[in-house]
């Protein structure tokens, strides 16, 4: 197992964490739920910030800590991204990166300062000092501080959090960035569901200390038993391709694992990658193909599973998509009355009309 | 000659005592100070407490009890005089050691409230960056607690310079080895010279003045309506 390892457990008066996970080596992870959940604490655990008594954690193939062994902060090769601002008050940006520069191993294949700098978007901001930085911009160069010490694994702890909304939608981006093209694991705290369908590839929801699920994205968001319910924005994130723009109709076609929907052209080239979120809300069903309708989107699906919704009269259903050449598929979650799926005589098998009302490009 | 012989040996001697006296508590108080700062010791009461103790003290109470310390009886005593250095009483390394524990709550306190309003979010994240302890000390806290440093610099030496009671306790009043500013202007009103007292006091008056201005211009915590 080449991944990350870690079992913790720690008790403070009113807090517990207990906690035994596998993570992938690659792509993002967050680490999700509510605040007191547990997941700062986790993540700090893992950068050795906070020592668990009871502990063990492997990270790529070494041992981090252990019944014996705690390798201190600063000998971990990790990135760290706070919540809040943190850089050094007394450097200017350009000083806070030559920090990390200065104190990072030598590396053949690493971020040089050019790549950072260019990636987050900094250059006009070196010669700053932090309080002359926006918040969005101060947590960039605090992003590209943490890519420079060239870091094995980036830890990130809400880093979005404490921005308002357009500063959020900012950042983002660079986020998307760094992660398609950087070969690095992450591990991203975060209660927001918008960060998870944007950025999430492995999902862990975290309650009261413990790890109460985990797995890929778009299993994890198309289980009905997932224990953090996302309310209204109950649905599931799929990853496709730009196949087709329709010029005239200003439509895109995006093609995934199981199936295409069309959606409103974002602008995006065809063949570039691009996640859709489809709510369950915005998913109907019906037994046979609407001809005379509004909707754009009908898919042929079959029924996998059903189940309750936290709302006595509505619930939750789960459909599988095929491609029957690839045998590629995907899930999908509609969310619907239970007089309708009673009405609709819905059984696991049973083949049915996925109707799309709206699929947003993320 | 504005100054007798005396005077500017009593003016140098003040400056040599309270230059030495600085250096020696940036030395042994920021580390001290970090250590307040940080520990979750038992003993950190008690040591906070001992720093404090010569804000409260009357300077006669500590200098006899120095006196006594460093006498041929004391402690301290007995240990200069096995290794033949005799007594520290009347002499001016007394006088230094005597400044320093004097002064000592002037230099530790500030530096301490400063490295205290670090929080532990600098040294986090200096270590996120692979800066091991004494790496984090110098390169974050240090500069970070600059204007701690800069009003424990100012005060300790500002407060050596001013002291009169501990000086006349321990070190009474030997020209050239024991007799500063504070002692002279005494002498003076003793013998009656007042235009030598005036014309030294004048000289302290203006470098307090001095130094608490050059304290609160350098100062963050008293900067107002200045633009960041």
């Amino acid at each position: 197992m080449t991944g990350i390892a870690a079992r913790f457990a720690l008790q403070h008066p009113g807090f517990s964490l207990d906690v035994d996970l596998q993570l992938p080596a690659s792509g993002v992870s967050v680490l999700f739920g509510h605040s007191g959940s547990g997941k700062t604490t986790l993540l700090r655990c893992i950068a050795g910030l906070q020592r668990a008594p009871l502990g063990e954690l492997r990270v790529l193939g070494e041992v981090w800590q252990s019944a014996k062994n705690f390798l201190p902060t600063h000998r971990r090769p990790i990135g760290y991204v706070f919540q809040e601002a943190s850089l050094f008050d007394h450097l200017s940006a350009r000083g806070n990166l030559d920090y990390a520069c200065k104190r990072a191993p030598r590396v053949s294949d690493g971020t040089s300062f050019d790549e950072a700098v260019d990636l987050l978007g900094i250059g006009e901001l070196l010669d700053r000092r932090p309080a002359q930085l926006s918040g969005g911009e101060r947590q960039r160069v605090a992003i590209a501080r943490a890519l420079l010490i060239q870091p094995r694994l980036l830890l990130m702890d809400e880093p979005l959090a404490a921005l308002d909304l357009p500063r959020k939608l900012e950042i983002l981006p660079y986020l998307e960035r760094l992660k398609r093209r950087l070969d690095l694991p992450i591990i991203y705290v975060s209660h927001a569901a918008d960060e998870v369908a944007r950025l999430a590839d492995y999902l862990v929801a975290m309650e009261k200390g413990r790890a109460l699920a985990a797995g890929s994205l778009a299993e994890t968001l198309s289980r009905l038993d997932f224990p953090i319910r996302l309310g209204e924005d109950a649905g599931v994130v799929l990853e496709g391709t730009i196949a087709e723009r329709d010029r005239k109709w200003k439509l895109a076609r995006v093609r995934f694992d199981g199936g295409e929907v069309w959606l409103r052209d974002g602008g995006h080239a065809v063949h570039s990658e691009v996640r859709v979120r489809i709510l369950a809300r915005d998913i109907s069903l019906a037994r046979e193909a609407q001809r005379d309708s509004s909707i754009v989107n009908a898919l042929p699906a079959t029924v996998v599973e059903l189940s309750a919704d936290e709302h006595a009269g509505l619930a939750l259903v789960r459909l599988a998509v095929r491609d029957e050449n690839s045998g590629a598929s995907s899930y999908l979650v509609s969310r619907l009355t239970r007089r309708s799926a009673h009405q609709l005589g819905l059984q696991p098998g049973m083949p049915i009309w996925a109707q799309i009302k709206s699929v947003a490009l993320i | 000659m504005l100054f007798s012989e005396e005077d500017l040996t009593a003016l140098l001697l003040t400056l040599k005592l309270a230059t030495t006296v600085t250096a020696l508590l940036l030395l042994l108080g920021t580390p001290l100070a970090w250590w307040l700062a940080r520990t979750a010791s038992r003993w950190r009461h008690p040591v906070n407490a001992l720093v404090a103790l010569p804000l409260v003290l009357p300077p006669s109470v500590l200098g006899f009890y120095l006196l006594v310390f460093m006498g041929p009886r004391g402690p301290l005593g007995e240990l200069t005089q096995a290794l033949g250095l005799g007594t520290l009483a009347f002499t001016f390394p007394g006088l230094v050691l005597a400044s320093v524990i004097y002064s000592l709550p002037f230099v530790v306190q500030p530096i301490q409230n400063a490295m205290e309003a670090l929080g532990r979010r600098p040294t986090e994240v200096a270590a996120t960056l692979r800066a091991a302890p004494l790496d984090r000390f110098f390169s974050v806290v240090l500069p970070l607690a600059r204007p701690g440093l800069l009003s424990a610099t100012v005060l300790g030496f500002a407060h050596t310079v001013g002291e009169f009671g501990v000086v006349l306790m321990i070190g009474g009043n030997i020209g050239g080895e024991t007799q500063v500013v504070s002692v002279q202007v005494y002498n003076h009103v003793e013998a009656l010279d007042y235009a030598s007292a005036h014309r030294l006091s004048l000289v302290m008056l203006g470098f307090s003045f001095a130094v608490l201005l050059v304290l609160y211009m350098f100062n963050p915590t008293t900067q107002r309506g200045q633009a960041r």
